[in-house]
């Protein structure tokens, strides 16, 4: 057993960072997937998870939404535990009803949308502040519709996700998740699966959100133009731990592991 | 005596028999499409004793006749102290014994939603009830509709046992007609008729017409 003593119950101090991953370990049988993980998230910021499949840099995003349990290792958002919760002066693994008070602060992105085929594009964004916060139809309608003129969809709002192209329902699932109010959004290959000529109208909505608004954001992305263009830093992964992070231009343009050069060089040959 | 004699003289008792299995039909789909809710929830639970339960049911529903068990439930379990008329005995059984077979339709149907979905549900903070409620089972139902179908018209057929313990649906009405008069091709003949009527021109439409709008609801259409 972890000694849990180490972690604090909460983070104190003026600069307490929105995320804070702190000895995260992840397993999956045998097979380490994250070792002993530190990552910290300052308010603000957008970071950007790089490296080859298999270094791990999904689980990162998954474990923040909860969708992955961790083995060792405490996660902190805005200062509180997500992964754990007090008990009786120590950490203890957080209940479902922690988690999912907890992880409302986050919204989540994935690479291939998963909207909801039943509803519409509107009825998508209201889901979460009606069912979950407890909002009324009138202000969740009007909180979604300025989000979906926000990601350009306003147009679109009455249609069902299958009559929408891959572009178009990632920037619906963008103002479902920004209809939650998330203090850190989470973006999971967002692009992966969309046709070359439509990255543009997606990327174009996310530069827009680090421009205008004072979201954290952790994403991954094969994507290195576009990362290298609106990240305040970026992570390289490799086997399961940070192998180099620093500020884009660096990384990108100055790598001092040869790991980084070489997946950079590796990138940029496909691309 | 001819068919159309036949059903010009006693048209009146099938009527009664036929508003008898369609109350039966409806009553034990209701009951079936509960159950059927219920234990393939309960087998999707992690809880192994939920799961126990459900699995149970199912295996003892499925694997016995429904004869058996309309038996055992009409002349058994007042044994027990638990007694039911015959009109409710009748749609208990068939509704319990279709419900088993329904159970493994909802869980088929829920395990077909793609995972992308309990994960974004997941992602907005919804209750376990409710990504279940209102963003799996509506896309669940869809998938489920067409054996549904199937599993109506089969467990329509199946109310004909009712007969047996004297409820007086359709099939008892024929039979009663068919031991006063000995028309035996005119009274089971018509009794085929009317089921068959009920089945492709009642049920099959109806579910044809749910499916049309589940459909659309799903922007599919």
């Amino acid at each position: 057993m972890e000694d849990m003593s180490q972690y604090p119950l909460e983070l104190t101090g003026d600069d307490i960072p929105m995320v804070r991953f702190m000895n995260v370990t992840k397993r999956y049988g045998k097979l380490t997937v994250l070792d002993r993980l530190n990552l910290d998230v300052a308010t603000g910021e957008m970071v950007t998870v790089i490296g080859p499949s298999g270094s791990g840099k999904t689980t990162v995003l998954r474990m923040l939404m909860t969708l992955e349990t961790i083995n060792e290792g405490v996660i902190y958002v805005d200062g509180k535990p997500l992964t754990h919760m007090e008990k009786n002066g120590t950490l203890v693994p957080a209940s479902p009803k922690h988690l999912r008070m907890m992880r409302s602060q986050i919204g989540m992105c994935f690479q291939h949308f998963n909207l909801f085929p039943h509803m519409t594009a509107l009825e998508n964004c209201m889901e979460g502040p009606v069912q979950v916060l407890g909002m009324s139809k009138a202000e969740a309608r009007k909180r979604s519709e300025d989000l979906l003129e926000l990601v350009g969809m306003i147009e679109k709002k009455d249609q069902h996700p299958s009559r929408l192209s891959g572009g178009q329902q990632q920037r619906v699932a963008i103002a479902r998740a920004l209809a939650m109010r998330p203090k850190v959004m989470l973006f999971d290959e967002v692009t992966s699966a969309l046709d070359p000529e439509v990255i543009g109208e997606v990327t174009n909505v996310i530069r827009d959100l680090v421009n205008k608004h004072n979201l954290t954001m952790l994403m991954v992305t094969h994507q290195m133009g576009f990362a290298k263009d609106i990240s305040d830093r970026i992570c390289f992964f490799f086997d399961g731990s940070i192998e180099e992070q620093g500020a884009p231009d660096a990384l990108f343009g100055n790598p001092q592991r040869e790991r980084t050069q070489q997946f950079l060089s590796a990138v940029k040959e496909a691309g | 005596m001819s068919l159309w004699e036949f059903i010009a003289t006693y048209w009146p008792d099938f009527l009664k028999g036929t508003g008898i299995t369609a109350a039966q039909f409806i009553l034990a789909t209701m009951l079936a499409i509960g159950i059927a809710l219920v234990a393939g929830l309960m087998k999707l639970s992690h809880n192994a004793v939920i799961r126990g339960v459900s699995v149970t049911y199912i295996e003892i529903f499925r694997g016995t006749s429904l004869l058996v068990q309309l038996y055992w439930i009409f002349f058994v379990l007042p044994l027990f102290g638990v007694t039911l008329d015959k009109f409710t005995a009748g749609f208990v059984a068939v509704g319990m014994n279709l419900g088993a077979y329904g159970a493994e339709l909802v869980r088929g149907g829920i395990q077909s939603v793609p995972k992308g979905q309990w994960e974004a549900a997941y992602a907005l903070s919804m209750s376990p009830a409710k990504r279940m409620w209102r963003i799996i089972l509506p896309q669940a139902l869809v998938n489920m509709l067409p054996p549904w179908g199937n599993l109506l018209i089969e467990l329509l057929k199946n109310t004909a046992l009712v007969s047996l313990i004297s409820v007086t649906d359709l099939m008892f009405v024929a039979k009663q007609i068919n031991g006063s008069t000995f028309l035996s091709a005119q009274a089971f003949g018509l009794a085929l008729i009317v089921y068959y009527v009920f089945a492709r021109f009642i049920v099959t439409p109806f579910m044809r017409w749910l499916e049309g709008v589940m459909r659309r609801k799903l922007g599919r259409a």
